[in-house]
Order: structure tokens, then sequence, then C-alpha cells
């Protein structure tokens, strides 16, 4: 069942001076058991878009289809609680909001939030600890005393820990290092094929969207300017370079020698291919 | 002998590991030098030992000629900016002026004075337009810009960026990349960024590489990049220059390094007009 948005428009202070329409009549479907990407200018709309997804905000018009679930305007939305379980989200720079004593009983927090038994929650969450690769002799530690990327981990391992169908991911590589960011996307790429969640992230880093995920949207000025897959998306760096992204170093190497009066072919999609290209092309000049 | 001269450094913020490891460097003054190393590598922590945030267990940091001690500790922080991650935490006044005052309000700068002082600074990080604005109506970038002329405004000889860009936008990276780069060219100052940006490594003029509090490596970053081995063994990065360079010369293409898009592009370039 994919997540759609029919028509959903959100204003934040209505009726006050502060008005301000931060999405605009937005229509959208999300495929299931796919990765999408949500990217756009910083102040596009593309937090307000995701922070619908678990009723974290509301649609101020307007409605939202997500697993088996309608949020429709004006009205209170029911099993909040179960979607809240069902579609995990993470925001941005989670690492700033541990807050137990222990790793175990950071993670442990949600579940048992939820009703469930303390060894059962803390079974839990030892198995999402485990997702993410933290080493066990961090479970004890305090939160605090762990790395940036470890901590960022135990964040992500909180919302494992209650099992999402769907997980929205706010910038979740932000401040990693390569290897950090490269573990943490395959984790979510690992999660989707493995586990056959549904992941939804907003992203800056292109490189990312361009190895990783499935499906762009890009959001603008509150509406939904584009929807494509990622093949589609960087055919034409035009639309990154418009919205001042910087486009996956191998799309700005295609159009540089394209511009310099090779062809490489639009949907080049991977190194190896790059180089065949140019070989090629540079063996029919002899 | 450089502006900063670090020897035979030893640092650990509990008993059982050390956090910086027998560290040895030196930076020239007026050049741009990047740290690189994994998170945890230890970079920060020397940035705060240089800037004497952190008292070191053992070893020599030397900065324009004076040994750092306790005595000497506020005369050799005034020579020494540093620009940290977290733009929000940075700001402390209620306006860009306010902001980029702190400093010299705290140093008792005469009114007229800093006046002039943070029109010259805000003009640098191309933020006059902005100066009776409150922080929350800032992007990352500009907090980030306004936080570089803060630091400016107290004169220093050695500024240094703690991944000054990590937490921003493509934008605000772009912006920030731009303003270290001016005033590398512009200025004398000597820059130390740590970062994990290889297109910003591969422009500065010197390259420290850490690993588990250790230094592995220095060099220009033609030569860190040479050594593709002991990158890879501390999972760095290279360039997508080089890693194109790999899969060209695999198929048979006779190729150099090249550690810029733009001079690869232009030897494929001569190749394919040559041959």
């Amino acid at each position: 069942m994919p997540i759609t948005f029919e028509h959903v428009s959100h204003t934040y202070s209505e009726g006050t001076p502060f008005q301000y329409a931060a999405l605009k009549d937005v229509n959208l479907d999300i495929r299931e058991g796919k990765i999408t990407a949500i990217i756009g200018q910083t102040g596009s709309g593309k937090s307000t878009l995701v922070q619908h997804l678990n009723a974290l905000l509301l649609p101020t018009k307007g409605q939202i289809c997500i697993l088996d679930r309608v949020i429709t305007a004006g009205e209170k939305p029911k099993k909040l609680k179960s979607l809240r379980g069902d579609v995990g989200l993470v925001f941005q720079f989670p690492e700033y909001q541990l807050f137990e004593e222990t790793v175990l009983k950071d993670v442990a927090f949600g579940p048992k939030n939820f009703g469930v038994r303390e060894e059962e929650a803390l079974e839990k969450a030892r198995n999402a600890l485990k997702l993410v690769n933290l080493p066990e002799d961090c479970y004890e530690k305090s939160p605090l005393e762990l790395s940036g990327g470890q901590k960022r981990r135990v964040a992500i391992a909180g919302i494992l820990a209650m099992n999402p169908k769907v997980l929205v991911l706010d910038e979740p590589t932000a401040g990693l290092d390569p290897a950090g960011t490269k573990a943490m996307m395959s984790l979510f790429y690992e999660l989707n094929v493995k586990y056959g969640k549904t992941i939804l992230m907003v992203t800056h880093d292109m490189e990312n969207v361009f190895t990783y995920c499935d499906d762009v949207v890009v959001v603008e000025d509150g509406s939904i300017k584009v929807h494509t897959n990622a093949q589609e998306f960087f055919r034409d760096s035009a639309l990154c370079r418009s919205m001042k992204i910087l486009p996956p170093a191998l799309i700005r190497m295609r159009d540089m020698l394209n511009e310099k009066g090779f062809a490489i072919p639009a949907d080049v999609q991977d190194l190896e291919a790059l180089a065949d290209d140019i070989v090629k092309q540079v063996k029919s000049h002899e | 002998m450089g502006i900063i001269d670090v020897k035979n450094l030893n640092f650990s913020y509990d008993e059982n590991t050390e956090t910086i490891n027998d560290v040895s460097f030196s930076v020239e003054k007026g050049t741009y030098t990047t740290i690189i190393g994994q998170n945890g590598s230890g970079k920060s922590t020397i940035a705060k030992l240089i800037t004497g945030l952190l008292e070191k267990k053992s070893g020599v940091i030397e900065i324009d000629g004076s040994e750092l001690n306790l005595e000497n500790l506020n005369a050799i922080r005034r020579k020494i900016g540093i620009v940290f991650q977290n733009p929000d935490n940075q700001f402390i006044g209620s306006t860009v002026r306010d902001d980029i005052a702190f400093g010299l309000e705290n140093h008792r700068i005469p009114q007229n004075e800093m006046d002039s002082i943070i029109d010259a600074n805000a003009k640098r990080v191309r933020m006059t337009k902005y100066l009776d604005q409150e922080p929350t109506r800032l992007s990352g970038g500009q907090k980030q810009r306004v936080a570089i002329a803060g630091v400016l405004a107290m004169k220093p000889e050695i500024l240094i960026f703690d991944e000054a860009t990590a937490m921003l936008d493509p934008q605000g990276k772009e912006e920030i990349k731009k303003v270290i780069m001016d005033l590398h060219h512009e200025t004398g100052l000597t820059i130390m960024s740590i970062t994990h940006d290889i297109d910003e490594v591969a422009a500065s003029d010197f390259v420290i590489a850490l690993n588990e509090g250790r230094v592995v490596m220095t060099g220009t970053p033609n030569e860190i990049f040479a050594q593709e081995e002991i990158l890879r063994r501390i999972q760095l990065d290279i360039p997508f220059s080089m890693k194109l360079e790999h899969k060209l010369r695999e198929k048979g293409l006779k190729m150099d390094r090249y550690i810029t898009m733009n001079d690869l592009l232009e030897e494929l370039c001569r190749l394919h007009s040559n041959m």
C-alpha cells in the first residue's frame, strides 16, 4: 500500500500575523518498500512534509493515507500511538536527544513506553543495537561517552527497537565522516532490502541519493516540483544546479566531459560504465 | 620552525586510553593545513590542546616561538581563533553586530574603534547586510560566517576550523569554503582546518593524517593521496578523480595521478584530441 498525500496543505500559525504556508496542495504517492529521497533547499518544506507521516504535524487541508490509517484535516487522528510505533521518525542530529543513564536503557525507552515488559524491552533494545552494529561493550556506557557516529547509531536503534514498518530519516548522515556515512547508508539499505522497510530520507547528499535511493521527490516552496526515479532524476543535472545542490561526482564528471566533446550517455550508472565510455571514445581517436 | 610546533604530544581523557599518542608536526606560517582522520582519531582534541582548552599530559606545544603553558595561556590564546562545528552553539549575541562585538567588549575595545572593526569583518564574510538581524533569521552558513567574523575581530594569527562545514547544508558548506579560501589568499593568516571534505583537502597546502591518536602521515595533498594503501587502512576516502583514473588504468589507458577533477579532465581532453 503506497503512502499518499491528497491535496495536503500545512499552514503554521494560521489566522495570526505569523501565518506561513509551508505546504501547498501537495499530492504525492510514495512507493512502499522503496527508498525515497526528499530533497530541496533549506526552508522548502521538506521537514514539514515528513513530520506529517506520523501525525507529528496534522494537515491543515487534505488527507494522508499511511499503512492502514487515514489522517484527515480537521479530524482527531485515530490509533495515533500505534501509528507512531509503525512509522519511526528520526530527527536531524538525533544524538542530541539521548537522555538515559545507559545506552541500553535509552534504546529500551521506546518499547517500554509502549507498554512492553522490561525484560522484553531490553531484548528488543539489544537486537536493535546489534542491527546498528554498536559494539556490545558500549551497552552499559552512558550515551554521552560515545563518539558522534556511535551516538547517532544509538538514536537510530531507539527507533528500530519499535520495529517500525516505515522509517523516516531527516538528514541521517549530516556531520558524519565518510566511513560513518557509508556504514549508516549501508544499514538503511539493508533495512530496506532485507527487512522490507519503506524508507523516506530527507538529504542534501546527492552521492547518497545516487547510490542508494530508488525515487526522488523535490520539494520547492511548499510544493512538489519533481517526483521521479533516481536514474531519471540525474539524467539532467540542471535541476540539481537550479536548487544549488551539488550533483554527484560521477554526474559532474559526465557533464564536464560532454562539454569538452565527449559523448557520455545521460544514463551512465557507475564508475565502471563511465570508464568504459571514456576508454572507448579516447581509443576511437587513435 | 613553524608558527605551530607540536613535539611528542600526549593526552588522554582517562587512564586507560591514549587519545593523543606521541604526536609531532609543524605548521608553517601563512599556510593552509588540513587535518584528516576518522571520527575519534583525535583531530578535535589536538585543536583543543593547541588552543589551551585542554591541558596536555606531556610534550611541547610552541605557538609562534613560545611554549604554551599556564602563564602565557591568555597571551597565546589571543593569537588563535577557533570556529567550531555547531553554528547554534556559537551564537551568543542578540544580533549579528552584538555577536561579532562579544569578544571585543570582553577586551574593552573603545566603542568607536569597535564599530570599524565590526564593519570590516562583517564585510570580509559578506554579512554587512545582516548586521542588525537576529540569529533566528539566519541560515546555518550565515551564522557560521558570523562566528568567523567574531573570531577575526580579535585579530588572530592562526585560525582553526573544527569541522566548521559539517553541520551545514550544501549552500552553507560552499559559502564557508569560499570564505576560508579567500582568507587564505587575501590575508597572511595561518589556517588549520579539520575536515572530511576531500575537495577541501585537495585544495590545501599541507595535510596531516591522524589515526587512533597518532600522526600516520604528513605532506602535500599529492603526497598524501599517493599513499592509498594507508588511506584505505585508516578508512579515509580518496578523491573521485583518483577512483576514475584507477578504473581507466585498469582498462588500459596510461594515466598519472590526478587529485582534482579539472586536472583529470584536462588530461582526458588531451588524449581525446591528440590520439
